[in-house]
């Protein structure tokens, strides 16, 4: 079953540290199934030296960071976790093209002891490739919990590449891991192994290889090109489109598949993953002894009452439930504490600027433009990082992936995707964070398609708008209301998320398929690294956009000069004069309500404020002003409309980054569109009732 | 159920070891199956789910949720003696 075949991209990193300058900084590459513990190796090899980014030109997140030992240093990257190389998602895109341009000086396969077949199925598409691998046999605890002995000298034998045995969350293996990498890099211990596919296969990669051969491939492997060529890749094929080759090999490669397909029954791919399946199986067979038997685990049983049928739903309602009562009871207070502080900053400027006889427009600008409006949104800084910190609980523990599962069936039913419930869930804490986490669903459409629906769900910052109307104009029906218009927005979702699918997103739903990691207990360093990273990411987000919109505001708010703030006179009171009348059948067509809502593209948490800044009056005050403009009905109505008419600025430049601009076009036409609709829908229906 | 008849993972009982044999997909789902270790010829136990719902399958260590109308495209037989290992394909 092996052959041996002379090694190509030969080159062994086997100067000490110490000997050679660094010309050129040793490139190290992780890769690895999702689940491997991958991450869990870069961490600790890179501890806080890691940056995280942005492959170019793509939506997935690269991390990539240095690793020191012993005066040495070398540059870590960190490839998307997968499964196979071939280009199905872009996630194997992204981790293939890397290999292939970069050449990195080693790669590290970090491979999943419990799982060795199909971890091990990646290792030898990478030694086809012509990777220089090490291969870092993790979670070996696991493994032996479930009766599973790998024999780590036999496998080096077998793949003839070094084996380091590891247990990365424990700290375990991970010191001959870093002396491997940076002291000797890729050793080559023995022959490569060759997989055999079969006669007929084989024939014809001989075929192609001969029409390969002259042809410029990049110092890729001839056999690997060969192979992929076979199995329908028609990426590689680009190697060949400049130059007298391209004509012949297509030539070849039509003739080789169409002798294939008429003597498999099967396309040729399945046949090429059997075989590769086939061999990886030969090789476990030979180095690990396990039970054959599917064994139950602890998972499983917790799995049968998380998954079961009728508590699935009601047990993820609640531990949703006891997610949001944990962000809310212990952010509040919290919140509190930086709205004060905040206030106290804004009137101690204007003093000391007082002091200082700056003029007091500076004062003006500084209190109630930037400190006012970037203050309102991070007093919601407490609420997000609980909310992160919850999701990255629920993530690490492996409970997210039942989630998705149990609500699969009904996604599905709503022609949306299981996983798209993760990203709608955290839009109820806020629409940024939602947007970036559409990213873990695999097909574009139904990325896009979560996105557009994501600001439906009523985010955190919506809330005050809530508090304040409901308390105003509903004293004892408070909750009902402001539950209500949170169920508004699912329905509506809901309806959009189908006509959005049936007009632009045709198709099925992309298949459902995905692993369940064990259950595990979150590691505290992990969770607060991604809570920290998740609300940084949000903060700097505020800081920047939200900054120059606030800026904005207010000198739209002071102009012409000497008008009072904010007044009728100035140019976004006239600005909001002029938009008035639209409002009109809605209930509220008059100035403040515009500006009110003008305020809130900016930041939704802004229509309150400005509501105050406009009526003179905070609190109780302002209760009291409102009545004087808005009826219970026209109050639920301005709810509706700042439910559903626009995501934020924040959200639109988030939506931006994630789809294009054409897209977050889209979002903003039609939330402005449906949210007057909806406004106008209820004030109109509701004067009908006789409301 | 599957076309003509056939037993896909969609009709197994919870409990049941059954093997793989055609995955009636695309190029992608085929793929896509296969190299999470959902190949023909694997043994497998489905764990969970229920019929016309997601379905859980199980390999050794590793569990995989497969969503609805997906398991009813994997054709499967049902398990012959437990104990012995899938057999290579030619």
């Amino acid at each position: 079953m092996t052959r041996t075949e002379p090694h190509l991209n030969r080159s062994n990193v086997t100067a000490p540290a110490d000997l050679a300058p660094a010309k050129r900084r040793i490139k190290v590459a992780l890769a690895g199934n999702p689940n491997s513990g991958k991450t869990t190796v870069f961490n600790a090899l890179t501890g806080s030296h890691q940056h995280v980014g942005n492959w170019p030109g793509v939506t997935v997140e690269k991390r990539s960071g240095r690793s020191f030992y012993q005066g040495h240093e070398v540059e870590v990257v960190d490839l998307p976790g997968t499964y196979s190389l071939t280009s199905y998602s872009l996630d194997e895109k992204v981790a293939h093209n890397y290999l292939v341009q970069e050449r990195p000086d080693t790669v590290v396969a970090v491979v999943d002891a419990a799982n060795l077949e199909r971890n091990l199925y990646l290792v030898v598409q990478l030694l086809e490739l012509g990777a220089k691998v090490v291969v870092d046999l993790n979670m070996v605890d696991v493994a032996k919990s479930q009766e599973v002995v790998v024999d780590a000298a036999a496998l080096e034998k077998a793949l003839g590449v070094k084996v380091v045995t590891t247990v990365a969350n424990k700290n375990e293996g991970l010191d001959d891991l870093r002396r491997l990498i940076h002291d000797i890099g890729w050793v080559e211990l023995g022959p490569r192994p060759r997989v055999d596919y079969g006669e007929d296969v084989e024939a014809e990669v001989d075929v192609l290889t001969s029409a390969v051969q002259p042809c410029p491939t990049n110092g890729l492997p001839i056999r690997w090109l060969a192979l992929r060529l076979l199995e329908g890749d028609t990426d590689e094929l680009h190697h060949f489109d400049a130059g007298p080759c391209a004509a012949a090999v297509r030539e070849t490669l039509a003739g080789s598949t169409a002798r294939l397909n008429s003597r498999f029954g099967e396309d040729i791919e399945s046949h090429i993953v059997r075989r590769r399946y086939a061999f990886v199986r030969g090789l476990v067979r030979e180095c690990v002894r396990q039970p054959v038997a599917t064994v139950q685990t602890a998972s499983d049983r917790i799995d049968r009452v998380v998954t079961n049928r009728w508590l699935g739903i009601p047990l993820f309602l609640l531990l949703m439930g006891l997610a949001f009562l944990l962000v809310f009871r212990l952010g509040a207070p919290l919140s509190e504490l930086i709205d004060a502080g905040f206030t106290r900053l804004g009137a101690g400027l204007v003093a000391g600027l007082a002091a200082l006889r700056a003029p007091e427009w500076v004062g003006s600008l500084l209190a109630d433009g930037l400190v006012g409006g970037i203050g309102s949104v991070l007093v919601f800084v407490p609420n997000i990082a609980l909310l992160f910190l919850a999701i990255s609980i629920l993530e690490d523990s492996g409970y997210m992936a039942r989630a998705a599962f149990v609500m699969d069936r009904l996604m599905h039913a709503l022609g949306l995707h299981g996983k798209s419930f993760i990203p709608l869930i955290m839009g109820f804490g806020c629409c940024v964070p939602a947007v970036l986490a559409t990213r873990s669903l695999d097909s574009r459409k139904d990325r896009l398609l979560t996105i557009m629906i994501a600001p439906l769900m009523s985010c955190s910052a919506r809330l005050p708008i809530y508090t304040l109307f409901a308390a105003a104009f509903f004293p004892r029906q408070q909750w009902l209301v402001v539950f209500s218009l949170y169920l508004l927005g699912i329905v509506l979702a809901i309806i959009v998320a189908r006509v959005l699918r049936s007009l632009l997103f045709r198709g099925e739903t992309t298949p459902l398929i995905m692993e369940l990691p064990p259950y595990h207990a979150p590691v505290l360093k992990h969770l607060l690294r991604s809570t920290g990273h998740r609300t940084w990411l949000f903060v700097r987000k505020a800081g920047t956009v939200i900054a120059a919109a606030v800026v904005l505001l207010w000198i739209l708010a002071r102009l012409p000069w000497g008008v009072d703030y904010a007044s009728k006179q100035t140019l976004i009171g006239r600005i909001g004069t002029l938009l008035a009348p639209i409002f009109v059948p809605a209930g509220f067509g008059f100035w403040q309500a515009a500006v009110a809502l003008l305020t809130g593209i900016v930041a939704k948490e802004l229509v309150v404020g400005t509501l105050g800044t406009l009526a003179g009056t905070n609190g109780q005050g302002l209760a009291a002003a409102l009545h004087a403009h808005f009826t219970p009905l026209s109050a639920y109505a301005f709810m509706a409309m700042s439910l559903v008419y626009i995501p934020c600025i924040a959200t639109i430049a988030a939506i931006r980054r994630e789809a294009g601009s054409r897209w977050a076009g889209l979002a903003t036409g039609y939330s402005l569109v449906l949210g007057w609709a909806v406004a106008v829908g209820v004030y109109q229906v509701g004067r009908l009732l006789g409301a | 159920m599957g076309t003509k008849g056939q037993l896909s993972l969609a009709d197994v009982e919870t409990g049941t070891s059954v093997r793989i044999g055609t995955i009636q997909g695309g190029r992608g789902l085929v793929g896509r199956l296969c190299s999470m270790g959902l190949v023909p010829g694997t043994e497998v136990k489905v764990v969970g789910g229920r019929r016309g719902g997601p379905v859980i399958v199980g390999l050794r260590g590793c569990r995989i949720a497969i969503g609805c109308g997906m398991a009813g495209k994997v054709l499967v037989e049902p398990a012959g003696d437990a104990d012995r290992a899938a057999p290579e394909p030619e």
